[in-house]
């Protein structure tokens, strides 16, 4: 057996100099090859410290051990029984904190973790490019029962799939007119390319799962109708509402928020203006506020429509910064400027209501708050401007209100998100199942899913305990 | 795909759509609107619905040839289809017996008030209804609105129907001799900001129906925020329709300008792309 490397075996990549003008996918993935040398590393621990830190328990070791012996079909099998949407996680998971960050083989000096998420994708994309989805087997016996899924993101492609598996009528209903949530509208095609997310979601599909686009719930279907006619239904509207500081000049044109700014770009393929028919701003000096992997989708994507010059503004330091590191060196890669500790407090206007400059403060850390993080406080005499001509601001979403508003029997958090069981699902209304971004506030593809696969089980359970009841009752 | 029942050019410009939605028809509400996407490179765009037909599954859509979009709309024919159509999208207008009401609807804004002219009638209520435009061939729904209205005025700029003038003047005459309880009026930005001016002036209360930009139209982009009485509001879901005293009118008319450039690009691209076969 070949001698375990050190480090991860190294990925391609599309050289920064180039990708910065173009919208392709940065990271290329491993050959069969390169996978495989990767996977000798693993150590196939007994106790696999990394099974119980994914939120979906995906039999890492397993699928390893398949792509080492150069099963690939083996390794999308055992793939497939934990997760629909492997090549999206493969890209997008925050992998770094989670099964590669509790990996023994990381754990030994001088060692880096094994490569997971770059092997999950491998194999995924091997399955998407090899199996004939159209000839997954559909059981004929009759259905369980019916359940309505609000909201195609991860959370709801995932309780579909796992309810279509156990033989469930079901229907996703999505407001929009392409299904995929934030996979689609918000992550870009260079993170994560929309033809993956359109295979994934066929793949779905394909286990009998029929999605229907352009019908807003509480508006298009009433929440009473969907009562009637499911026997439960599972809310998965994420957590889309943009917030914005509220700061002077907020109006002006050229300040976004990073929703508008992504939904432009990803939904309406805006940066392929004018063959496609949304236009959006392409601007010399661009500002994004905020240090998420939002942020720096802005911002990268900012830097592919032309921009001169791109700076992130964030009150905290790197230390702090919230977006997954591979993105953080990516974006410096890709010539991202930092104005660490720092905060906008008025956006300026050029007398003709356009922006063209961003009045600054720069922080200190203080005591820590709430959340433990030292609170940022400003220091005074400290303004400074950037010329700006786009300003986006991704400083954080809210809770979706559109059938929140029409559904006021359902309990709320204080914070205005869905207060649901996190072990169940359950929500203060029987038959009533919700999880994603809407329960937990904006978190991860990998937690959506997690919840979505709780549900499943839960929704199941209930419908079945139901059947068994002789009084029906609504849902 | 949402396929087109009927389709008939008003005016020059105008346009008048039945489109198959059932979905839709069976619960929109006056100042409701949808969102449409023509096809796969297409933009969304909201427009009112102006009518609805829920036996037929049909709602009506009226429409002014703008930019890239309604041009291409205007194009299609009865048996044609669309790609998307969500809806209704946005807050019904407040339907009630108010008593006496002054409802004013200019150019295509007439097609949006038309529903609230219906509704408020039915409802009850003494309905005076003012129809401006530029010409006499752009006062669109005339008879319909006559027939849901107690009284019926059109101002015309050049005098060829009715009142030579615009519509704050007759908004005027009618205040100065009766009381009106509540005011509507749904038209361009311009005439919206000064028939707000002229109702509070008279202390008549007044709604607008805010026509921002919109993407999404389920308030998860901001893209149509608006400042309502100093605070961030999305048109699509908060509104469209506000009190037009709350109304920040010259930073929404600022915010209408956005992509005028980009939107010309893309309207010669078109164009271009038209005038080719020819050589
Ligand atoms: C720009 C960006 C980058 C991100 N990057 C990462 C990353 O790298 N890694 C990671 O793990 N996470 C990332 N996230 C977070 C992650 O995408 C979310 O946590 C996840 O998508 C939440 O899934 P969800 O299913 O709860 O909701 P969403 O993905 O938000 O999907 C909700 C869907 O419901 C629809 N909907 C809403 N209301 C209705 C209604 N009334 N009727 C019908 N449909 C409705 C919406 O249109 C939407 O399609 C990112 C988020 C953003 C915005
Ligand atoms: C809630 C709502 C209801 C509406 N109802 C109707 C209706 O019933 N009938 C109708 O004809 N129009 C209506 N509009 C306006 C309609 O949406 C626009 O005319 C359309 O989006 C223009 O698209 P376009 O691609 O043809 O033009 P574009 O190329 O997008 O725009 C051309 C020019 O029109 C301006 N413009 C862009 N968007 C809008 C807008 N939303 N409103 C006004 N001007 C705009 C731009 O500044 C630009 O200068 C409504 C708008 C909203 C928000
Ligand atoms: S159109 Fe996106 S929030 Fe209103």
């Amino acid at each position: 057996m070949a001698r375990r490397s050190r480090t991860k075996t190294p990925i391609a990549e599309q050289k920064p100099a180039v990708r910065k003008s173009n919208f392709d996918e940065v990271c290329l993935g491993y050959t069969i090859e390169e996978g495989q040398a990767e996977a000798i590393r693993c150590l196939q621990c007994k106790d696999a410290p990394c099974i119980a830190s994914c939120p979906v328990m995906i039999d890492i070791p397993g699928f390893i051990l398949a792509i080492k012996a150069g099963d690939m079909q083996e390794a999308a099998d055992i793939l497939g029984r934990y997760t629909n949407l492997p090549a999206i996680c493969g890209r997008v998971c925050p992998q770094e904190k989670q099964c590669e960050q509790v990996c023994k083989l990381g754990k030994a000096k001088n060692f880096e973790p094994v490569a997971i998420g770059k092997l999950e994708r491998l194999v995924a994309d091997w399955a998407l490019e090899n199996q004939d989805f159209s000839t997954l087997s559909q059981s004929t016996q009759p259905k369980i029962g019916k359940i309505a899924v609000i909201g195609s993101g991860p959370s709801g492609l995932t309780v579909a799939g796992d309810l279509a598996k156990l033989n469930y009528e079901v229907i996703v209903y999505e407001a929009l007119h392409d299904a995929g949530g934030v996979l689609t509208y918000g992550i870009p095609e260079f993170r994560l390319p929309k033809r993956i997310v359109k295979k994934e979601i066929q793949s779905i599909e394909a286990l009998g799962v029929t999605i229907e686009t352009n019908v807003v719930i509480g508006k298009t279907i009433t929440m009473d109708e969907i009562m009637n006619e499911f026997d439960a239904c599972y809310i998965s509207v994420g957590a889309g509402a943009p917030n914005f500081m509220g700061i002077p000049g907020t109006a002006l044109n050229g300040v976004y928020s990073s929703s508008e700014y992504l939904t432009r770009i990803n939904l309406m393929h805006s940066y392929e203006f004018p063959k496609y028919d949304t236009p959006i701003k392409r601007s010399k000096n661009v500002v994004v506020i905020g240090g998420g992997n939002v942020a720096m989708d802005a911002a990268r994507s900012a830097k592919r429509l032309g921009a001169e010059h791109v700076s992130i503004v964030y009150r905290r330091s790197l230390e702090e910064l919230p977006a997954r590191i591979e993105e953080y060196h990516h974006s410096v890669e890709e010539e991202i400027n930092y104005h660490w500790l720092t905060n906008p407090i008025e956006y300026m206007n050029d007398g003709h209501g356009n922006l063209n400059g961003v009045k600054c403060i720069k922080m200190e850390l203080g005591e820590p708050d709430q959340s433990g993080r030292r609170r940022p406080v400003p220091i005074k005499n400290s303004e400074f401007t950037i010329e700006a001509d786009t300003v986006i601001e991704a400083i954080g979403q809210g809770s979706n209100k559109v059938l929140l508003s029409t559904f006021p029997e359902l309990k709320l958090t204080k914070w205005g998100y869905i207060e649901a069981d996190p072990k169940t699902g359950e929500t203060s209304i029987p038959g009533v199942f919700a999880g994603g971004d809407i329960v937990t506030g904006a978190a991860t593809v990998i937690l959506a899913m997690g919840a979505g696969k709780v549900a499943a089980v839960q929704i199941d359970k209930y419908v079945q305990e139901k059947k068994q009841t002789p009084v029906t009752t609504k849902v | 795909m949402y396929k087109i029942t009927k389709s008939e050019q008003l005016s020059e410009n105008e346009y008048d759509f039945w489109i198959e939605a059932p979905r839709i028809a069976a619960k929109a509400q006056p100042g409701q609107f949808v969102i449409l996407r023509i096809n796969d490179n297409g933009e969304r765009i909201p427009l009112t619905i102006a009518e609805t037909d829920p036996s037929n599954g049909t709602i009506r859509l009226i429409f002014q040839v703008i930019g890239k979009t309604t041009a291409e709309l205007s194009k299609l024919n009865t048996g044609d289809s669309i790609l998307d159509l969500t809806g209704p999208l946005g807050m019904p207008t407040e339907i009630k017996n108010y008593g006496t009401v002054l409802i004013v609807g200019g150019g295509v804004g007439i097609a949006a008030i038309y529903p609230i002219v219906k509704g408020l009638k039915q409802a009850g209520n003494r309905v005076i209804t003012i129809l401006g435009a530029k010409t006499a061939e752009l006062v669109i729904l005339q008879e319909e609105c006559r027939y849901y209205s107690d009284e019926l005025i059109i101002t015309t700029d050049d005098g060829t129907l009715g009142v030579k003038g615009l519509v704050t003047e007759a908004m005027e005459q009618v205040i100065a001799r009766e009381i009106i309880n509540c005011s509507w009026a749904i038209g361009p930005s311009m005439m919206m900001k000064f028939c707000t001016l002229t109702a509070s002036k008279h202390e008549v209360p007044i709604y607008v129906s805010l026509n921002p930009i919109m993407i999404d139209g389920t308030g998860m982009c901001g893209g149509c925020r608006v400042t309502i009485d100093g605070n961030i509001k999305f048109a699509c879901v908060d509104g469209p329709e506000f009190k037009g005293t709350d109304v920040n009118w010259d930073e929404f008319i600022s915010r209408m300008k956005q992509y005028t450039d980009e939107e010309k690009q893309c309207l010669t691209a078109d164009q271009k792309v038209q005038v080719t076969p020819h050589g």
